[in-house]
C-alpha cells in the first residue's frame, strides 16, 4: 500500500491544542477524489474472482450440488465444496476465546441457516465466478425451519452480551409493584435488523509461500489476525492485513466471520491471489445481525410519580449453533432511581445466522422499550414526560449503588429541552395540529451507553528533523480515527498535527484493540498518550541530563512539549527545539512505547456511562397514518469532545440510525422458509434524506476525572439509544395510539384511529 | 451472469424482428431488467437494445390535442417538461413521486408501463411463483403479504404492478402504441396490463416482439389540468413502492362534477381504474359525502389476500383524500414532496 497522503489543508492547522479543534477529515480529499482504497479495489496481478454460493434452506443439508456444470461454463477455474477444500488447522467449530463465532467455512455439508455459504466458486472474472455459482443448482435434504421468538422451547442462556449476567436485581420487584400506586405491564417487540455497511465485506487475500497477505474491512486487526493465524496454522508475522478504511462496520466487521476466510482458502485452493465480495443480499446471514426481542416491562410509580419497581424481562433469539443474545434487558440497569429493579432474558434457538453486536447491541433494542415504557408510566400517572425522568433522576447507578464518575444529564436535559421548546408541550396525546390538519407530537428518550475501554498500545516517535511519528494499528470505519487520533497523537508529542506522522489501519502496527463498544478513542487515544508522554520524557532525559542544554537541570521543575519545543515549566523562556535536542545527542529519534487500558480501581469505585437527552417532533396524517418526523433535538454528554465536527456526525447518524429503528427497518422474514424477503436496500428500508429532518446536536460539557486520563467517553452509539423511543413516543403524542411493535407500521395506525 | 447476446437494431422494425426470437427482451434504461437478470429471476438469451432508436424520445402535441409521448423519453424529463407538467399535472406529480432522483433520469416511459411487480416471491428464485414460472404455485399466499393485492388477484397470484405513473395515465384514458411483426397498432393502457386469473405469467397483451413506442394522452385529459392530484402512501417519505396511492382527476362545471377519473396504485396487478366510482360522481356536488361513496363504490370488490385488510380501508381514505385534494384544485407548483401526504408540510426538503 502506498503511503496514504492525508491532507493538511490551512482548514486542518490548529489553534491552540489540537484536541477540541473541529477538524475536517485529512482522509475526506482521499474519499471524495475516489483515491481512499477500499478492500475490494486491490487488483493484485492475476488475481481471481471468487463469488459464494448460498443456501436457499433455512435448516437440512446440501444433498447435492452440480460442480460439473460450474466447471464447464467458461472461465469458471475451481469449485470449493464441503468435499474440495484446503484443510484448516484447527476446526472452526472450536470456540478458543470468548470473542470467537463458529463460522460457515465449508466443514460439511449441513446448512444451519438461509443464506449460508455453501460452496465457492473462483473464475476469471466476476461475470463467470456469478453464473457458476447459479450453475451448481443445489438439491437439499430439507428439515422444518426454527423461525422466530416462538420457535421453540426457551430457555435461559449462561450469559448475555459480552458476560453480562442473565439476571440482575436489587431490592424486592414484587413488593415494589405490589405498593405501587400505579402500574403498567407492556410487551414490546423489536425485529430483527441488518447491519447494512454501504461497503461490504470484502477480501483480497494473497498467499506468497506461507506468507499471506489481506485486504480486508476490519474493526479488529489483531483479533483478525490471530483467528487467521489458528485457522489456517501460520505464525502471526507471516500475515499482513491492509483495513485502512472501512465503509461502515457497526459491528458486523468486528469479528471475523465465514467469508473473508473462504476468500482465504479460495486462494490458497488454486493458488493465486483472490477477491471475494459479498452481494448486498449476501450480508443477511454470515455476518450477523441484530436479533429480535420481545420485552416485557412492569413498572410500578407511587402516588408522587416515584418508581417503586422496575421489571424489565427479555426474550431474544439465537442460531442452532452458537451463543449471542442481546442484552436488551441491561438497558435498565442505569436510567432511573427505582428501589426495586430486575431484568432478565430468556432466549430460544433458530435457523439464523448468529446474531452479533450490532451498533448499541442491547442499549438500542432495550433502550426503545424501556424509554416507551416510561413514557407510558408518565401519562398513567399524569405527569411530563421529562419531569417524571428528573422525578426519577438516579444520583447513583441504581442496579449497583456506584456513584457515576459524572454525569451531566441534568444539564442534557436541560438544555435539549430548552433548545427543543419542550415546555409547551400538552401533556394530553392528540392535541396539536398544524396549519395542514396534520396531527403533531412531541416525544423525548433518554439515551445512555457505558464509556467502556479495551486494550491497546501505540508507538511514538521524535525524528532528528523535529517531526513526530505516531502508529497504532486503529480503524477508521467513517467515524473520523485518521483526524481524531492524529489529533490526540499531536497534542501527546506537542507538536502541529501536521508534523505528525500518524499511521494506522495495518496489522504489524501496535495492537490497538477493536474499534467497537464505543471505546476506540479512548482506549487507542489513551495509548497514544502515554506513548506520546513516554517519548517526550525520553527526550527530555536528553536535555536535561545535558550540559550543554538549556534545560539542564531542569529535572525536578519538569519540561513542557509545545509546538515542537521542550520548555522549562517554571520558565517558559527557556527552552530548546526537538531537532536541537537529537542532534546534540547525535541520535537519530527516539522512540517510546504507551498503553492504553481500562482502569479497575476507578471501574470498581465508579459506574462509567455517556448520557444525552433526545426529543423529536413527529406528524403524522390523521387519516392516511403514513408519519415523518419533522425535527430532533438531541442533547449529549460524553466527557470530553476530541473533535466536535467528527462527534456531531456521529451523534446525528446515530439519531438517524433511532429514527430508522423507530419507524423503518425490519428483515421480513418468511414465517416458513426461514428467507429474509428483503434482503436489499430497495425493500429493506432505512432513512432517506427526505426521511431526515434537521437535526440538532448539543455536546454538552462533561469533565470526567475517572474514565481514562483524556476523559473520553465514546459517542459511536449513543446517539441511537434514547432517539428510537423519542420519536415513538412522539408518534404517542401525536395519535394517542401506543404501537409496541417496532418498526410503527401505517396499519397500527390506522386501525386504532 | 448468464452470457446473453446484445444486439443494437437501427430501426424499429429491425427491433422488432430480433426481439420476436424466442428468449429475447428489450433493454431500455435497464433500471429493473438488470437488477431482475442479477437475481436470476430473468434469464434471457438476447438483449435487444432500443436506446438508440430514433424518434422515440419526443413529445409531441398533435393536431387533434392529443399529447403523444415517445417511449424512450425519460421519466424525468417527462416530469420536468414544463407544458407537460401544467397540462397533466397529476401524471408530472405521480413520475416526481416514484424512485429515486438518479432512477428518475435513467428510466424510460415505457420500461415504467412494463416495469414487473416488487413482490418478493416473484424476486426469490428460491420461492414458487406462479409469475416466473407458470404452474409452479404461490408462496407469496400464506407468506409475508401485508402489501399484496386486494383487488383482481386470483388463487394464482396476489402481486401488484408498482407503478406510479401508470395510475394518473389510466385515470386519464392514455393510449398505448405498439409496433408489432403485423405493423403497428394501439390499445387503451387499461388494455394492457392483464390480471392474473389462471395465467399470471402473462402480464400484459403484448404479444413477442411487441414494441411499445409511444403513450397518447387523448385531447379530454387535459381539460382535467385544474383539478388533477396523485396521493401516495408509503413507508418512507421518498424510494419506496405505494402501499396505497390514487389519482384523481375532475371537470367541475358550476359547482358540480361533469367528469371525474379516479384510479388506484399499488393494490391489483393492473393501475385499477375505478369507473363505478367515477360514475357515482357525475354531475355531483364535490362534497366529502360524494367521495365517500365513491370511495366505498371502488372498492366494493376487494377483498384481503393476505394480512393486508389494511390497505382495502386505507385505500378508501386515498380515494377520499385524493378526490377532496383534486377538488380543491391543483397547486401552482409541484409540492417540494410530489404526492406525499407531506406535500405541504412547508420547508419540506425536496424528494
Amino acid at each position: 500500500m502506498p503511503e496514504l497522503n492525508l491532507t493538511s489543508a490551512p482548514a486542518h492547522l490548529r489553534h491552540g491544542s489540537n484536541i477540541g479543534q473541529p477538524l475536517t477529515r485529512r482522509d475526506g480529499v482521499l474519499k471524495v477524489t475516489g483515491q481512499a482504497t477500499y478492500a475490494a479495489d486491490n487488483h493484485p496481478p492475476g488475481m481471481l474472482f471468487a463469488v459464494i454460493a448460498t443456501s436457499s434452506i433455512a435448516r437440512g443439508r446440501v444433498a447435492s450440488l452440480d460442480v460439473a456444470a460450474a466447471k464447464r461454463h467458461p472461465g469458471v477455474v475451481d469449485v470449493m465444496t464441503s468435499d474440495h477444500k484446503p484443510p484448516l488447522a484447527i476446526d472452526p467449530e472450536i470456540k478458543t476465546n470468548p470473542f470467537v463465532f463458529r463460522m460457515e467455512a465449508l466443514q460439511s455439508n449441513e446448512v444451519r441457516y438461509a443464506n449460508q455459504p455453501i460452496a465457492v466458486v473462483i473464475a476469471e472474472t466476476l461475470e463467470a465466478a456469478t453464473e457458476g455459482a447459479a450453475l451448481l443448482a443445489p438439491r437439499y435434504e430439507t428439515l422444518p425451519a426454527l423461525i422466530g421468538l416462538d420457535a421453540g422451547e426457551s430457555f435461559v442462556p449462561p450469559v448475555v452480551g459480552v458476560g453480562n449476567p442473565t439476571e440482575n436485581h436489587r431490592g424486592d420487584v414484587e413488593a415494589g409493584l405490589a405498593s405501587a400506586e400505579t402500574q403498567i405491564d407492556a410487551t414490546y417487540e423489536t425485529p430483527p435488523q441488518y447491519h447494512n455497511a454501504m461497503e461490504p465485506h470484502a477480501v483480497v487475500a494473497h498467499w506468497d509461500g506461507d506468507k499471506l497477505s489481506v485486504d480486508m474491512p476490519t474493526q479488529g486487526l489483531k483479533l483478525s489476525l490471530a483467528r487467521i493465524a489458528e485457522l489456517f496454522g501460520i505464525a502471526h508475522d507471516k500475515i499482513h492485513i491492509r483495513s485502512p478504511f472501512l465503509g461502515g462496520g457497526f459491528g458486523s466487521k468486528g469479528l471475523m466471520g465465514g467469508p473473508p476466510v473462504l476468500g482465504i482458502m479460495a486462494a490458497k485452493l488454486v493458488g493465486k491471489p483472490v477477491k471475494l465480495v459479498l452481494r448486498r443480499e449476501q450480508m443477511y446471514g454470515p455476518v450477523g445481525h441484530r436479533a429480535p426481542t420481545r420485552q416485557r416491562l412492569r413498572i410500578g410509580a407511587d402516588g408522587e410519580g416515584r418508581l417503586t419497581a422496575l421489571d424489565h424481562h427479555a426474550r431474544t433469539v439465537s442460531s442452532t449453533f452458537d451463543d449471542f443474545y442481546e442484552p436488551a434487558a441491561d438497558a435498565s440497569h442505569t436510567l432511573y432511581a427505582a428501589p426495586a429493579i430486575r431484568t432478565s432474558h430468556d432466549a430460544v434457538r433458530v435457523n439464523t445466522g448468529t446474531p452479533l453486536f450490532m451498533r448499541a447491541p442491547g442499549e438500542a433494542t432495550g433502550s426503545i422499550a424501556l424509554e416507551s415504557a416510561i413514557d407510558e408510566m408518565a401519562w398513567a400517572c399524569g405527569i411530563d414526560p421529562l419531569s417524571f425522568r428528573l422525578k426519577n433522576y438516579a444520583e447513583v447507578e441504581p442496579i449497583t449503588g456506584k456513584p457515576f464518575s459524572s454525569k451531566a444529564l441534568r444539564a442534557c436535559y436541560d438544555q435539549g429541552a430548552a433548545r427543543f421548546g419542550w415546555a409547551k408541550r400538552p401533556l394530553q396525546p392528540r392535541q396539536m395540529r398544524d396549519d395542514a390538519g396534520l396531527l403533531v407530537g412531541w416525544g423525548m428518550g433518554t439515551a445512555t451507553f457505558p464509556a467502556l475501554m479495551f486494550q491497546a498500545e501505540a508507538r511514538a516517535a521524535i525524528r532528528r528533523d523535529g517531526s513526530g511519528v505516531m502508529e497504532i494499528g486503529a480503524h477508521d470505519m467513517g467515524q473520523g480515527a485518521w483526524t481524531a487520533l492524529a489529533q490526540i497523537a499531536a497534542d501527546a508529542v506537542g507538536l502541529d498535527v501536521d508534523r505528525v506522522t500518524f499511521k494506522a489501519g495495518t496489522s504489524d502496527l501496535p495492537d490497538a484493540g477493536i474499534a467497537g463498544g464505543s471505546a476506540h478513542t479512548a482506549t487507542a487515544g489513551a495509548a497514544i498518550h502515554s506513548a506520546g508522554a513516554a517519548v517526550i520524557a525520553k527526550l527530555a532525559d536528553l536535555a536535561t541530563n545535558d550540559e550543554r542544554s538549556p534545560l539542564f537541570g531542569a529535572g525536578n521543575a519538569g519540561v513542557i512539549a509545545r509546538d515542537g519545543r521542550l520548555i522549562r515549566r517554571d520558565d517558559e523562556s527557556r527552552g530548546e527545539s526537538y531537532a536541537e535536542i537529537l542532534a546534540r545527542a547525535g541520535v537519530a529519534e527516539v522512540e517510546a512505547h504507551g498503553t492504553g487500558a481500562p482502569n479497575p480501581a476507578a471501574m470498581e469505585e465508579y459506574a462509567m456511562h455517556a448520557h444525552g437527552a433526545v426529543f423529536a417532533e413527529v406528524k403524522v396524517d390523521p387519516e392516511l397514518g403514513q408519519v415523518r418526523v419533522t425535527r430532533m433535538v438531541g442533547a449529549f454528554a460524553a466527557g470530553r469532545i476530541v473533535n466536535p465536527r467528527m462527534v456531531q456526525s456521529q451523534l446525528f447518524g446515530g439519531m438517524i440510525w433511532g429514527l430508522s429503528f423507530a419507524l423503518h427497518e425490519e428483515a421480513v422474514t418468511d414465517r416458513r422458509s426461514g428467507r429474509i424477503m428483503n434482503a436489499n436496500l430497495g425493500e429493506y428500508h432505512v432513512p432517506v434524506n427526505a426521511d431526515v429532518p434537521p437535526l440538532d446536536v448539543i455536546t454538552v460539557e462533561e469533565h470526567d476525572p475517572h474514565v481514562n486520563a483524556l476523559g473520553i467517553k465514546g459517542v459511536g452509539e449513543i446517539g441511537i439509544t434514547g432517539s428510537a423511543a423519542a420519536v415513538a413516543n412522539a408518534v404517542w403524542h401525536a395519535t394517542g395510539v401506543r404501537v409496541r411493535k417496532f418498526p410503527i407500521r401505517i396499519e397500527e395506525l390506522l386501525a386504532q384511529r | 451472469m448468464k452470457p446473453f447476446d446484445y444486439v443494437r437494431p437501427a430501426t424499429v422494425t429491425e427491433a422488432v424482428a430480433a426481439a420476436a426470437q424466442p428468449g429475447a427482451v428489450y433493454l431500455a434504461a435497464g433500471t429493473n431488467l438488470l437488477d431482475l437478470m442479477k437475481g436470476g429471476v430473468s434469464r434471457p438469451d438476447r438483449l435487444v437494445d432500443v436506446t438508440h432508436l430514433d424518434g422515440l424520445d419526443g413529445i409531441e402535441r398533435l393536431a387533434d390535442g392529443s399529447l403523444r409521448i415517445g417511449a424512450l423519453v425519460s421519466n424525468a424529463d417527462l416530469a420536468h417538461d414544463a407544458d407537460f407538467a401544467r397540462s397533466y399535472p397529476a401524471v408530472a406529480e405521480a413520475l416526481l413521486s416514484g424512485a429515486s432522483a438518479q432512477l428518475r433520469n435513467a428510466a424510460t416511459v415505457g420500461g415504467n408501463l412494463l416495469q414487473r411487480t416488487r413482490c418478493a416471491y416473484f424476486y426469490d428464485t428460491a420461492s414458487r411463483c406462479n409469475k416466473r414460472e407458470a404452474g409452479s404455485g404461490c408462496d407469496a399466499r400464506g407468506g409475508e403479504n401485508r402489501t399484496h393485492a386486494v383487488l383482481g388477484w386470483s388463487e394464482s397470484c396476489i402481486a401488484t404492478h408498482p407503478s406510479d405513473f401508470c395510475v394518473p395515465l389510466v385515470a386519464l384514458g392514455a393510449v398505448v402504441e405498439i409496433e408489432g411483426r403485423a405493423g403497428r397498432r394501439e390499445i387503451a393502457l387499461d388494455e394492457l396490463h392483464r390480471l392474473p386469473g389462471d395465467t399470471p405469467e402473462r402480464e400484459s397483451a403484448l404479444e413477442p416482439g411487441d414494441l411499445i413506442v409511444a403513450v397518447r394522452l387523448p385531447p379530454a385529459a387535459r381539460e382535467f389540468a385544474p383539478h388533477a392530484r396523485y396521493l401516495k402512501v408509503r413507508e418512507r417519505t421518498s424510494y419506496a413502492f405505494a402501499v396505497v396511492s390514487a389519482a384523481a382527476a375532475l371537470r367541475i362545471e358550476n359547482g358540480r362534477i361533469a367528469e371525474a377519473r379516479l384510479a388506484l396504485g399499488g393494490v391489483a396487478a393492473k393501475p385499477w381504474r375505478a369507473s363505478a366510482a367515477e360514475d357515482v360522481l357525475k354531475g355531483v356536488a364535490p362534497t366529502t359525502d360524494a367521495f365517500q361513496e365513491a370511495a366505498w363504490r371502488a372498492l366494493t370488490d376487494a377483498k384481503p389476500s393476505g394480512d393486508n385488510a389494511f390497505k382495502i380501508e386505507l385505500a378508501r381514505r386515498i380515494v377520499v383524500r385524493a378526490l377532496t385534494l383534486a377538488a380543491a384544485g391543483t397547486p401552482a407548483r409541484l409540492p417540494a414532496l410530489p404526492a406525499s401526504p407531506f406535500a405541504s408540510t412547508s420547508g419540506a426538503i425536496h424528494a
